[in-house]
């Protein structure tokens, strides 16, 4: 079984297991508490305890004339606040914005621990954390959905299409039934899972198939190897757009639910 | 390949995890951290940033209304300062004109003066001129009588004095010759 990095040249075709993260205390290991412990566990605290920090810290004294941390912190907040609730929310979108930088905040470093040294493995590759997300954000559009327009009210709204012929609707309700109330917090949670499974999957492969053929013997292989290994650092920086990207898409795809729950009509 | 002979076999019980799990244990390590960090960011954190993006279009828009004011001010104060130089030239052209027909004024007063002097000396001149030939010709009137009667006594030899004066013969030939000299 796998613990730690460690184990990377014996096992070059990596599979699923290099997921499986043990518990960091022993005795708790196959309890049912042994994943409150884990790596990733502990890389989410961390994530959560360095944008705590980083927000403190640059905004204990804030001014009038942002200082250049507190301008950091500012436009983090700014980017999400202007950019992505009160684009597509409208003007009412500014009470939103808290939740939704707060999104952006912890999925961007929990991301980001994909690629940094020694971390290399972001918790959003386990689908319980996502899944948390998502499900937050579900709750709140539905809520958002109900107060605005009632039970029924907000049913109709998001699963009745207007200006449709009416032999049409009973396709198109099940449809919109499905894909607004249930499904877009599946694919919610599933889009950011996989995304950094598969970027971490392929740091693996290249760097892991590096190892493999470096230790396979024959000298022409050598050069394949660092091939492998230049082509894992093109990856990373690659994850590293992605993960940011992965960050906005969550943050921004929340917005516009939020936004088609406390909107008049389609 | 080789790939394969350096990988031996994978441990039989890789099969049992589950990727697409979903632990409660992580539910919950979620749900406190992300928990945790919306109460701190969104207690302590973005209301403050909120009240500063107000705090801060209020100084900017302040400082519009002020920049505002100050532009009202100096154009005022262009417009006084505008009116009072058009005043201040009206003026100088008001004392300009005034002075040119002031010094029109005194040079003809001063002509005017100098020409009544100059007349005023040259009537004199011609009074005095007229006295002293009056004199002039009182004296050579007197003295003629006597020079005549002194150049007829030499000539007839005797003197004619006496009779002369009796019987006026000097005073009218002089008579005679004066108005032969007015005509």
């Amino acid at each position: 079984m796998i613990t730690q990095p460690g184990f990377l040249a014996s096992e070059f075709p990596p599979g699923v297991d290099v997921f499986d993260y043990k518990s960091l205390i022993p005795s708790l290991e196959g309890s049912m508490w042994g994943g409150a412990f884990t790596k990733l566990s502990l890389l989410v605290w961390m994530a959560v305890a360095i944008v705590i920090i980083f927000f403190l810290v640059t905004y204990r004294n804030p001014t009038l004339v942002p200082t250049k941390k507190q301008w950091l912190a500012e436009s983090v907040y700014g980017v999400v606040r202007n950019n992505i609730a009160t684009d597509i929310i409208g003007p009412q979108g500014v009470r939103f914005a808290p939740y939704l930088a707060t999104i952006f905040c912890f999925v961007f470093v929990t991301n980001l621990w994909s690629i940094v040294p020694f971390a290399q493995i972001s918790p959003n590759s386990h689908l319980a954390f996502p899944v948390v997300l998502a499900v937050l954000t579900w709750f709140v559009y539905i809520g958002l959905g109900i107060k605005k327009h009632g039970v029924l009210g907000y049913l109709k709204h998001s699963t009745v299409q207007p200006g449709v012929p009416w032999w049409v609707h009973p396709i198109l309700v099940p449809i919109e039934f499905l894909s607004n109330l249930i499904l877009r917090p599946i694919t919610l949670a599933v889009r950011l899972f996989a995304n950094m499974f598969a970027g971490h999957m392929i740091l693996l492969v290249f760097t892991l198939g590096g190892v493999a053929l470096w230790n396979a013997g024959p000298l022409l292989l050598k050069p394949a190897a660092l091939g492998s290994w230049a082509f894992a650092i093109v990856m990373t920086l690659f994850e590293l757009f992605i993960l940011s990207l992965q960050a906005y898409v969550f943050t921004l795809l929340s917005a516009t639910y939020f936004q088609s729950s406390i909107a008049d009509e389609h | 390949m080789y790939i394969a002979q350096e990988a031996p076999g994978a441990p039989a019980e890789h099969a049992e995890y589950n990727v697409l799990g979903v632990p409660l244990a992580e539910v919950i390590v979620g749900l406190i951290a992300f928990g945790v960090l919306l109460f701190v960011l969104t207690k302590f954190v973005f209301p403050r940033m909120e009240s500063m993006f107000q705090q801060r279009v209020e100084a900017i828009e302040g400082g519009l209304v002020k920049a505002e004011k100050a532009q009202a001010e100096a154009a005022a104060l262009l417009s006084q300062y505008k009116a009072q130089l058009a005043e201040a030239r009206t003026e100088a052209a008001r004392i300009r004109d005034e002075a040119r027909a002031d010094a029109e004024g005194i040079r003809t007063d001063v002509l005017a003066k100098a020409r009544e002097e100059s007349d005023r000396i040259i009537a004199a001149g011609r009074e005095q001129l007229a006295g002293e030939r009056a004199s002039i010709v009182r004296e050579l009137r007197t003295e003629m009588g006597s020079l005549a009667v002194s150049l007829a006594g030499k000539i007839v030899g005797e003197s004619l004095e006496d009779e002369a004066r009796r019987r006026g013969t000097v005073e009218r030939a002089l008579a005679d010759l004066e108005t032969a000299g007015a005509r």
